[in-house]
C-alpha cells in the first residue's frame, strides 16, 4: 500500500468510525425511543404513545412555531447583513480590518454573549439605565426585552454570533470570485452595484455558501443554552421543551423528548427545504427582473444601510462583553446605577472556583483540536497524494452531519450507548467535542490547503525531496497560518460546546461553558460574568495567537504572514 | 422500671453492633472518593458542600466531589440509565441531595441502596419519631432510604424600599398585587418554587375539608383546585408582564428584585435573605414574610443509588452532614444560614450552646418568627398542579 492510501485508510476510518458511526448509531437509539422502544426504562415498543405525549404538551405548536420563526430569521437577518455588508465593503481593503475586529466576538462562545446580552437589553439593562434620566423612569419599565414572547432578544442574539461567522465565511468564498472585474462589467453596462450583486455575484457566491448557511440554520434552529437565556418562557423554544424534558424526574418523559428530538429532525429538513425553495424562487425572479431591463441604479444608498445595521449589531455584542467584564468585577450594580456603586476583585481572587473549569476546557479544547488537526491534514494530504483532491463529496457531507442534525436528537442516544461501553468521562468529552471541532476545523482548512499553489510541492519534488518532507517543509510551513487559523477555529468551537459535554461527562466534567449556563440561570451574575469572560478569552487568545505566530515566524516573507 | 432498663439495655446491643459496624464503614470509605451529586445552582450551599469535603478529607480520609447539577432529575436519570444499561455495582452516582417527587421516583423505581440512616452515628441527634417532619417526605415514607441535612421553609422576600410585606393571607394578594401592577411575580411553576407558590396558595385556598396527604384524583383535584383557579385568574393580570412570562427559578427572580424589576421574591431557606443582602445579591432594604397561618415546609435528604460505587463514603458523608458542629456551621449566617434538622432537645449542652451563639441580624428571622409549618402535600398534587397550570395558562 503506498504511503497515501496507508493515510488515507487510516484516516478514513477515524473520520467514519469515529464520527460517521457513532452519530448514527445515537441517532438509531433516539429514532427508536421515539417509537416507544427504550428497553432502560422498561418501555418495548414500536407504540406511538410518545409522539401522543409530546402532542399533548401544552404549548407545543407555539413552541414548535417559535424554534422555527427565531432560527430562521436570525439565519436570514444574519445572511441579509453579511452579504450587504460584504458588498458595501468589498474592494475598500476592510476585509483585512475585519476580520481582526470581528475575532472576539467569533471567539466569543454563544452563551457569554447570552449572558451579556441579557444584560444589555433587560428592562433594567444597560440601554435602559442610559435612557432612565431622559425618559424619567423612577423604575424600570415592565417591558419585556429579553424573553419577549416573540423571540426577538434571541433573534439578536443569535445574530450578534451567526453574522461574524458568515462575514468571515462569505468573505472567504468571495475570494474566489473575480468580483473587481465582473463589478467592472456590470457597472459598464449601466446596472448599479446592487443589481450586480444580486443577479451576477450572489448566484455564483451561493453554492459556496450554502453550507455554512445550513448549518447556521441548524444551529439556531436547535439551540438550547442560548434560549435558555434569551429566549420567551411560556412556552420556551422545541429545543429547551426537549432539554426539560429529558430531565424531568419522570423517566417516562425521555420517550416524548425522544419524539421530540426526531421532530426536530423532521422541522430541520422542511426548513432545508424551504430555504431551497426560497433560494429557487429568488434566482428565478432576480432572472424575471433582469429579462425586463431593471438595472436598480440609485440602490446604494439602501445598500448603505446593510453595514450600519450590522455595525450596530457588532456594537451590541462588544457592549454585552464589556457588561461581563464590568459585572465580573461588581460586588452590587443595581438600577439606576450606570456603573457599579462597588466594585471588588473577589470574584477574580476565588480561583479555586473557576480554575478547574477553566483549566478543563483548555484542556479539552487543546485535545480534540489537536486531534481533529491531525485527522484533517491526513485527509487532505492523502487525498493530495492519491490525486484525489477535491472528489470526496462523502466525505463532506459525512462531516457536516453532526453540524446539520439538532444536538439533542443524536446525544441522549449516543449517553446511552455510552453507559454499556463506559469510556472515562474526560476521553468522552474530548471525543464528543471532536465531533464538532473536526467539522469546523476541516471547513475552515479545506479552501485555503487546495488553494495552497501546487508548484511550491512539485519544485520541492523536482528537487528530490519525498512525500513526507514536501509535507513537513514545505505545505505545512506554507499553511501554517490557515491551519493555525483553523485549529483556532476548533478550539473556540471546543470551548463554546454545552450539551456534548453535559451529555458524555455524565456531569462529571465541569467546563467553563458548562458552569457558565448553570450560573446563568440567576444565582449570582458576578460568578457568571467571571466563568463567561473567561470563556470569551480563552478561544481570543487562541485566535490572537494565530494571528501572530505567523506573522512572527514569517516575519520575512510577506507573502506568508498571517494572511489566513 | 425493669422493663424500661431491659427496654435500654436491649437498645444498646445493636447500637453496641453498630460502632463495629461503623468502624468498618469508615475503613472502607478511607482513600476513596464520593461523588456527590447535588444542585450547583447556590453558591454559598456549593461552598459549604466544599467545606464539608476539607472535613471529612481531614477527619476520615475521604475525598468529597461535588458533581453540581442543574437540575436533581439528571442525577435520577443517570442512575436510572444505570440501571438499565446492567449496571450494578461501581455506578457513577455515591450520594445525591435529593427530596420530593425525585425521592419518590428513586424509591418507585427501585434505584435506592436501602436502609441506612439510622446507622449513622449522627442520627442519634435527630427526631425520627412518627411524625416529625425527618420520616415522610411530601408524604413518602422515607424508612431510612434517605439521610435528612437541611430544613426548608417556604417564605416570601419583599422590598421595603418600595412596597409593604404582602397579606396575611393568600386571598388578599389579587387586591394586593393589583395595587402594585407588574411589581409582583412569582417563579415558573414547572420550578419547584414556583409550584410551591401554588401549593401555598393552595394549602390556604382548598375547601374546607380537602386532605392534601392524599394522593389526588381528577374528581378530588378539580374539587380542591377550583378555588385556587379562580384567585389565579383575579391575580395573574397584576403580575409582572401581565402574568405572560415568568422567571425560571427564585434566583431568577432574586436577580429581578435586585435588580429593581420587581419587588418580591420567595424562598425555601428563612435565611437567605440576610445571606443574599451580605452577598450584595440583595438591597440591604429586603425582608423576610411568613403568611399567618404558616407556610409549606420540607427537610433536604441524601440518598445513596442501589448500584453506587463507594455506599461506604456516602455514609460517611451523609453522617458528617448531621455532626451537630456541622449543622451549627451551616445555620450560620455568614456561612449557609439554612436551619439544623437537629432536634434542639436531644442536642449536649456544648452543641446547644453553639448553636445559641450564631449571629443574628435584621433581616434573619427568628426560628419562632417562622410560625406554623404546613405540610408537604402527597407528590401527585404537585405534579398535577403544575400540568393544569401548564394547560391552562402556557399557551
Amino acid at each position: 500500500m503506498t504511503s497515501g492510501g496507508l493515510l488515507r485508510a487510516v484516516a478514513g476510518t477515524a473520520i467514519l468510525g469515529g464520527l460517521g458511526l457513532p452519530v448514527l448509531l445515537g441517532l438509531g437509539h433516539g429514532i427508536a425511543a421515539a417509537f416507544g422502544h427504550f428497553p432502560a426504562i422498561g418501555a418495548h415498543g414500536p407504540d406511538l404513545r410518545p409522539w401522543r405525549e409530546l402532542l399533548e404538551m401544552p404549548g407545543l405548536g407555539r413552541a414548535v412555531l417559535l424554534a422555527l420563526w427565531t432560527g430562521m430569521a436570525a439565519t436570514g437577518l444574519s445572511f441579509l447583513l453579511a452579504t450587504g455588508t460584504l458588498a458595501a465593503l468589498h474592494g475598500r481593503g476592510a476585509a483585512r480590518g475585519l476580520r481582526r475586529v470581528l475575532a472576539p466576538l467569533l471567539a466569543a462562545p454563544h452563551a457569554a454573549i447570552a449572558i451579556g446580552l441579557a444584560f444589555v437589553l433587560a428592562p433594567s439593562g444597560w440601554i435602559a439605565r442610559a435612557l432612565a434620566p431622559l425618559l424619567g423612569w423612577a423604575r424600570p419599565p415592565d417591558i419585556a426585552t429579553t424573553g419577549d414572547p416573540l423571540g426577538l432578544a434571541l433573534i439578536l442574539g443569535l445574530t450578534a454570533k451567526e453574522l461574524p461567522f458568515l462575514l468571515l465565511m462569505f468573505s472567504a468564498a468571495l475570494t474566489r470570485i473575480p468580483v473587481g472585474a465582473q463589478m467592472a462589467a456590470g457597472r459598464a453596462l449601466g446596472y448599479g452595484r446592487t443589481a450586480v450583486w444580486l443577479w451576477v455575484l450572489l448566484p455564483q457566491f451561493w453554492p459556496q455558501i450554502r453550507l455554512p448557511v445550513m448549518v447556521v440554520l441548524a444551529f439556531s434552529v436547535s439551540v438550547v443554552d442560548m434560549a435558555l437565556i434569551l429566549g420567551p418562557s411560556a412556552p420556551p423554544t422545541l429545543p429547551v421543551m426537549i432539554a426539560r424534558l429529558s430531565s424531568d424526574p419522570d423517566l417516562q418523559a425521555l420517550l416524548p423528548a425522544s419524539a421530540g428530538g426526531v421532530l426536530q429532525l423532521v422541522l430541520l429538513a422542511g426548513t432545508f427545504a424551504a430555504a431551497a425553495v426560497l433560494a429557487r424562487i429568488a434566482g428565478a425572479a432576480g432572472r424575471a427582473f433582469l429579462r425586463r431591463g431593471h438595472r436598480l441604479r440609485g440602490t446604494g444608498r439602501t445598500l448603505a444601510l446593510l453595514p450600519a445595521a450590522s455595525a450596530g449589531i457588532v456594537l451590541m455584542a462588544f457592549l454585552a462583553l464589556a457588561a461581563l467584564l464590568v459585572w465580573s468585577a461588581a460586588f452590587s450594580w443595581r438600577w439606576p446605577e450606570l456603573f457599579p456603586a462597588q466594585l471588588t476583585w473577589r470574584h477574580w481572587l476565588d480561583a479555586g472556583r473557576w480554575g478547574w473549569p477553566a483549566g478543563a476546557s483548555a484542556l479539552i479544547a487543546l485535545a480534540s483540536t489537536g486531534l481533529a488537526l491531525a485527522a484533517a491534514v491526513a485527509w487532505l494530504e492523502s487525498a493530495d497524494r492519491l490525486g484525489r483532491r477535491g472528489r470526496d463529496r462523502w466525505l463532506a457531507a459525512a462531516i457536516h452531519v453532526p453540524l446539520l442534525l439538532p444536538q439533542l436528537s443524536f446525544l441522549t442516544g449516543l449517553s446511552g450507548l455510552m453507559i454499556r461501553a463506559p469510556l472515562p468521562p474526560l476521553a468522552a468529552v474530548i471525543w464528543g467535542h471532536w465531533l464538532f471541532v473536526f467539522p469546523y476545523l476541516m471547513i475552515a482548512l479545506k479552501g485555503p490547503w487546495e488553494a495552497a499553489d501546487p508548484r511550491l510541492e512539485c519544485s520541492a519534488a523536482a528537487l528530490g525531496a519525498g512525500s513526507w518532507r514536501r509535507l513537513w517543509r514545505v505545505k505545512l510551513p506554507v499553511l501554517l497560518a490557515p491551519l493555525l487559523t483553523a485549529a483556532a477555529v476548533g478550539f473556540a468551537v471546543s470551548v463554546a460546546q454545552y450539551l456534548p459535554t453535559l451529555f458524555l461527562g455524565g456531569g462529571r466534567i465541569e467546563t467553563l461553558t458548562t458552569e457558565a449556563v448553570a450560573l446563568a440561570s440567576g444565582s449570582d451574575r458576578r460568578v457568571a460574568a467571571v466563568h463567561a469572560v473567561l470563556q470569551a478569552l480563552l478561544p481570543w487568545g487562541a485566535f490572537l495567537a494565530a494571528l501572530a505566530v505567523p506573522a512572527i515566524l514569517h516575519r520575512e516573507r510577506r507573502g506568508l504572514g498571517g494572511a489566513a | 422500671m425493669k422493663s424500661f432498663i431491659t427496654a435500654a439495655f436491649l437498645a444498646l446491643i445493636p447500637a453496641i453492633a453498630s460502632a463495629d459496624d461503623w468502624d468498618a464503614t469508615l475503613e472502607a470509605a478511607r482513600g476513596r472518593t464520593v461523588h456527590f451529586h447535588a444542585w450547583g445552582g447556590d453558591e454559598r450551599t456549593n461552598a459549604f458542600i466544599s467545606w464539608v469535603g476539607d472535613r471529612v478529607e481531614a477527619a476520615h480520609g475521604v475525598t468529597l466531589r461535588h458533581v453540581k447539577l442543574g437540575d436533581t432529575a439528571e442525577a435520577v436519570a443517570r442512575v436510572l440509565a444505570e440501571k438499565a444499561a446492567g449496571r450494578g455495582s461501581g455506578g457513577s452516582v455515591d450520594l445525591i441531595w435529593i427530596n420530593g417527587p425525585n425521592f419518590a421516583a428513586m424509591k418507585e423505581q427501585g434505584l435506592l441502596y436501602g436502609p441506612f440512616a439510622g446507622s449513622l452515628p449522627n442520627a442519634r441527634w435527630l427526631d425520627l419519631s412518627p411524625g416529625s417532619a425527618n420520616v415522610t417526605d411530601f408524604t413518602v415514607p422515607v424508612e431510612g432510604l434517605e439521610a435528612p441535612w437541611r430544613l426548608a421553609k417556604f417564605v416570601f422576600l419583599h422590598d421595603t424600599a418600595r412596597i409593604g410585606p404582602p397579606p396575611a393571607e393568600m386571598a388578599g394578594w389579587p387586591d394586593w398585587a393589583a395595587a402594585h401592577p407588574g411589581r409582583i411575580t412569582h417563579p415558573d411553576p414547572a420550578n419547584f418554587m414556583g409550584a410551591t407558590f401554588l401549593k401555598q396558595a393552595l394549602a390556604e385556598l382548598a375547601p374546607e375539608g380537602t386532605d392534601l396527604s392524599v394522593p389526588p384524583t381528577d374528581a378530588t383535584f378539580a374539587a380542591a383546585t377550583a378555588p385556587l383557579w379562580d384567585w389565579y385568574d383575579a391575580l395573574r393580570p397584576h403580575l409582572w408582564r401581565g402574568g405572560t412570562s415568568f422567571p425560571a427559578s427564585q434566583f431568577a427572580q432574586r436577580q429581578l428584585l435586585n435588580d429593581g424589576e420587581i419587588d418580591l421574591s420567595m424562598s425555601f431557606d428563612p435565611a437567605s435573605a440576610a445571606a443574599a443582602i451580605r452577598d450584595g445579591l440583595l438591597p440591604p432594604s429586603v425582608r423576610v414574610h411568613v403568611p399567618a397561618k404558616g407556610s409549606i415546609g420540607n427537610v433536604s435528604f441524601v440518598v445513596i443509588p442501589f448500584n453506587a460505587a463507594n455506599p461506604e463514603g456516602a455514609k460517611v458523608v451523609a453522617d458528617a452532614l448531621l455532626d451537630p458542629e456541622v449543622q451549627a456551621h451551616m445555620q450560620d449566617i455568614r456561612v449557609l444560614g439554612a436551619f439544623s434538622v437537629l432536634d434542639p432537645g436531644k442536642l449536649a449542652p456544648q452543641a446547644r450552646a453553639d448553636f445559641a451563639a450564631l449571629p443574628s441580624g435584621p433581616a434573619l428571622p427568628r426560628l419562632e418568627d417562622l410560625g406554623p409549618v404546613l405540610p408537604e402535600p402527597a407528590p401527585g398534587w404537585m405534579t398535577q398542579l403544575e400540568a393544569e397550570w401548564q394547560r391552562r395558562y402556557a399557551r
